[in-house]
């Protein structure tokens, strides 16, 4: 901590002495400030418009296959100026670029969007800012860890345009269809970028994920405890602790595949015959594949699902002008789901060929991690209950979110249970499933973040009619992209299927896939009044108060706009836990973090009151905790 | 029609909106005016709060609408296989209690916003927790999931039981694009392969050096099931991974390259059968009616046509069908010649 205050002294010494030029001010010029920044909030803004970025080809891609699998005898020629060769003559998708985008969709969402828009942004936004901290444990480190992100983006960008097109063997990346060259004109090079990416991408989480941690342990401000922590910072904090454990499986998994695929080792392959002629690789599994990879798999649904949440808490509490229900049990559940996300990863390989009695095991392992989210909803529901509701378009998106993530964890019932999951695996059912509950839940939670939070990141306020108008387009929109797909899962429609019109039990529902495709054109369409929304108000919008939800959490107590360091003066300390909405007796609805009890005698409990005679000998504390 | 209709449609939706906007926009102008100061919520929060109640009914109503009309649709004919109307039964069990919780949720969920919207001077409710509360919400659903998982288990641990020992084994091949079966012969036994044994000819690589048992082996491009009689699906990939999806019958394992697998059920309908099962239920299409099997592991460009047709046989009819069948060694005699290979007691075990 000493070394950030050092900086920051510099910082203003510097901003004294070099006034005169321009390109001194703040310490720095153009370069150091917004590109190279060490400053928490530049590189998470830099995520976030890196994830927008990511978002709007990630989901424009879901449009491309979707008017494939919606309207499969159009003609796609319009489309010929974007993707070029990969229209055939008859003006018709190529399959192999079908597949590509499907690929391309799910990497870039799940990884790119959910997990380094998301997480990226916010924990690098919000943690200095929520815990009370000059900047992040490591400002060069968080620095590289953008850079990094940015480097796996430009070559994964890059994949997209090489001749023989992005990989496409799924976002999962199974051997030996991506270990392959033979097996898809998508495992050559377009695989390769993909591993060089991902890789770069790994190195970027892990140096984000171990300052995201340290931070939050050594970095807290005096008074804030563990158990004064806003509910964003557990779930930032905790996200980060699954992530260090699991990406570097990933990575190992990564690894081996690159062996196999280039230096002649069978990890992953045995006894293939393939393009006329047999391999030499025997004894390699390609189910140990799909254990290290969901070994990651898995609890990266809760990389991208906890911050999401944790947003949530945050935010279904000030707007309901009332505490979180279930403090304790927050957080009880967000590390009961940590632990458990860790052994439940074979649930996606209940037919793969592993041993049945395995899949009895991650069968209970499963339904088990169901109890802790089930309680997670209920607490926000609970939360909304006799509160006095201000419905923000965070606050929307937030109760939103509950709603998708409800609904698609409930489904998650059917799928953790290995002999339903026999019918069910691999079909539109699963795709409903998780697009439900991590994809569009945790999409919410980043849009409420964003709403939330942008008063803050751009000291104005987005329009809230036009998040009305996005919101409610969007919520709508969700429901009739993935609720049917439900119906198209009972009917055994396989996923990654470029027609079903050409198999005979399949070829029924071009009406409802219609009405899908038209659904996520018209959804697509609603984000361009948030995109319009975001940078018109970046500049014109309405002067942002100080605070402007009336919330309790730190972030507020900063001025409009926080240069490096964020408190222009010593830092503000925590007395108090952040969900005071409300209380009774008090003079307002909310009490910041940073208000002592000894200032609001009418509202203190009874313990508090203790509390409260604590607080008049800071001096005695002080030097306990410097001895 | 249709497309310009919704066309249509979203356009009103857009002018709609943007008036909706409008008007309030002026509203809030005016009220603005009168009192002097900026309320912490405008008329949208009302309407908001209403929307949750709109959406709730549009949502559900929907719902159940299609749940019901399209019920023809979407839901396959009943479970070919013994071991499919267990897993079936847990389907709409586990439906029935996964309904009933969205709906609740959701009328809590779209009612409370509705109720509690913000009103002036009302305090919200210092609820921190409650224990008695959240050991319910703790406990009622950790039962209800146990006995959902145990009913889940019990029918798992059967469907994954050792096969019998009198069932018919059937070997099923995938590759890049379509799938192969082979018949144990005469002599009820699948003989050994070896990928290195695989070319043009030999598609499946049956290796008659090392054993005899491949002589009589008979390989076929659909899958031929007898009803009644356990069948062992002996599954392998010869390239990348596929996965052997057969929907009427509730199946599903995937191909693995150097790793065999296998599933074990027992078809309780013929196609035929199926057909006027159907045909009694008033399908139109009953008589063109055909099992089918799909490949549920993404494969490469042509996974989405990697389909074969599957027919289910009467005891009687699958033993005559068998009889017609003749060696893959005896119509390919020629290779095996070339290639050296004496096949000396194929006509025997005939």
């Amino acid at each position: 901590m000493s070394t950030v205050d050092i900086d920051i002294k510099q910082a203003t010494d510097d901003s004294h002495g070099g006034g005169h030029d321009e390109h001194h001010e703040h310490h720095g010029n153009f370069w150091t400030n917004y590109i190279f920044s060490y400053d928490h909030k530049v590189i998470g803004k830099q995520f976030l418009l890196t994830g927008m970025f990511w978002a709007l080809i990630g989901v424009a891609m879901s449009v491309v296959f979707r008017l494939q699998l919606g309207f499969p005898d159009a003609n796609l020629e319009f489309l010929r100026p974007l993707l070029g060769g990969w229209i055939d003559s008859a003006g018709k998708l190529d399959p192999n670029f079908y597949l590509a985008l499907v690929t391309m969709h799910g990497t870039i969402m799940v990884f790119f969007v959910l997990t380094a828009g998301l997480s990226g942004t916010f924990s690098n936004y919000l943690i200095p800012l929520q815990i009370g901290a000059r900047d992040m444990a490591s400002g060069f480190m968080n620095m590289l860890s953008y850079w990094f992100f940015f480097l796996s983006s430009v070559v994964m960008f890059a994949s997209l345009f090489i001749q023989t097109g992005p990989a496409s063997g799924g976002w999962v990346i199974y051997p030996p269809l991506n270990a392959l060259e033979q097996a898809s004109p998508g495992s050559g090079l377009g695989m390769t970028l993909w591993l060089v990416s991902m890789a770069l991408f790994i190195v970027s989480t892990l140096l984000g994920g171990i300052n995201y941690i340290a931070t939050v342990i050594n970095l807290r401000t005096e008074g804030m405890s563990f158990t004064r922590l806003p509910l964003t910072i557990w779930a930032f904090f905790i996200t980060a602790v699954i992530g260090l454990l699991s990406f570097p499986v990933l990575f190992s998994a990564a690894l081996l595949l690159i062996f196999d695929r280039s230096f002649g080792t069978s990890f992953f392959l045995s006894e293939i015959y393939i393009g006329g002629e047999a391999l030499s690789n025997v004894g390699g599994s390609a189910v140990l594949f799909q254990h290290l990879f969901w070994f990651l798999g898995h609890p990266e649904v809760y990389i991208v699902l906890l911050p999401a949440l944790g947003i949530t808490s945050e935010i279904v509490a000030t707007n309901s002008r009332k505490p979180i229900f279930g403090y304790r049990a927050m957080i009880g559940s967000i590390l009961g789901i940590a632990v458990l996300s860790f052994v439940v990863w074979a649930h996606h390989m209940f037919v793969s060929g592993m041993n049945p009695f395995l899949g009895s095991v991650f069968m209970f392992l499963t339904l088990i991690i169901a109890v802790p989210s089930a309680v997670k909803a209920f607490n926000y529901i609970t939360t909304l209950w006799r509160g006095n509701l201000v419905f923000t378009p965070a606050m929307l998106f937030s109760i939103g979110l509950v709603s998708l993530f409800i609904v698609g964890g409930l489904t998650g019932i059917h799928l953790a249970n290995a002999a339903i999951d026999i019918q069910l695996h691999d079909t539109y059912f699963v795709v409903a499933h998780f697009h439900l509950v991590m994809g569009a839940s945790a999409f919410f939670g980043m849009l409420a973040g964003i709403y939330h939070w942008f008063p803050k990141m751009f000291g104005r306020m987005m329009n809230d009619k036009l998040g009305y108008v996005h919101f409610w387009l969007t919520f709508a929109g969700v429901y009739l992209i993935f609720f049917p797909m439900h119906f198209l899962g009972i009917a055994a429609f396989p996923r990654r299927y470029y027609s079903f019109t050409s198999f005979e039990p399949f070829g029924k529902f071009t009406d409802l896939n219609m009405l899908i495709s038209v659904a996520a054109i018209l959804t697509f369409a609603a984000q361009f009044i948030f995109i319009f929304n975001f940078f018109y108000s970046m500049f014109r919008g309405k002067i942002a108060p100080a605070n402007p939800w009336k919330s309790n959490t730190l972030e507020w107590t900063t001025p409009r706009n926080p240069g490096h360091g964020n408190w222009p003066g010593p830092l503000p300390k925590v007395y108090r836990w952040p969900y005071d909405y409300s209380k009774p007796g008090a003079k307002d609805d909310f009490i910041p973090q940073n208000v002592p009890y000894s200032e609001t005698k009418e509202s203190n409990l009874p313990y508090e009151e203790e509390l409260a005679k604590l607080e008049k000998e800071p001096k005695s504390n002080a030097t306990k905790r410097d001895a | 029609m249709i497309n310009v209709l919704i066309g249509i449609a979203a356009l009103v939706l857009v002018v709609l909106l943007a008036l909706i906007y409008r008007v309030f926009t002026l509203v809030q102008i005016a009220k603005k005016r009168e009192t002097g100061e900026e309320p912490r919520v405008t008329s949208s929060n009302r309407i908001n709060a209403l929307l949750f109640i709109i959406f709730f009914a549009v949502l559900f109503g929907s719902i159940f609408w299609y749940s019901i009309a399209a019920k023809d649709d979407y839901m396959l004919p009943e479970a070919a296989s013994e071991h499919g109307g267990a897993i079936d039964m847990l389907f709409w069990v586990t439906t029935g209690v996964v309904f009933f919780v969205f709906f609740v949720t959701h009328c809590l969920l779209f009612f409370f916003p509705y109720l509690y919207s913000y009103k002036e001077g009302k305090k919200a409710e210092f609820l921190v927790h409650d224990n008695r509360l959240e050991l319910a919400w703790t406990v009622v659903p950790a039962i209800v999931l146990t006995i959902l998982v145990v009913s889940g288990w019990t029918v798992w641990s059967e469907i994954t039981d050792p096969a019998p020992e009198d069932s018919v084994e059937i070997e099923i091949v995938g590759r890049q694009f379509g799938w192969n079966t082979r018949y144990a012969g005469p002599d009820g036994k699948i003989g050994k392969h070896n990928f290195r044994k695989i070319d043009a000819t030999n598609g499946l690589g049956l290796d008659f050096e090392a054993d005899a048992a491949n002589n009589d082996d008979f390989v076929a491009n659909e899958l031929v099931l007898p009803k009644g009689k356990n069948v062992l699906l002996k599954i392998r990939s010869r390239d990348v991974l596929h996965s052997v999806f057969l929907p009427h019958f509730r199946l599903k394992m995937d191909a693995v390259p150097g790793q065999p697998t296998q599933f074990w059920f027992k078809p309780i309908y013929t196609t035929e059968e199926m057909r006027q099962r159907l045909a009694e239920k008033g399908d139109p299409n009953a008589a063109d009616f055909n099992y089918h099997l799909a490949c549920t592991e993404i494969c490469g460009s042509a996974h989405y046509a990697m389909s074969m047709k599957v027919r289910v046989l009467s005891e009687e009819e699958y033993a005559e069908w068998e009889k017609e069948q003749k060696p893959w060694a005896e119509l390919n005699a020629d290779y095996l010649a070339e290639k050296g290979i004496e096949i000396s007691n194929m006509t025997s075990l005939k």
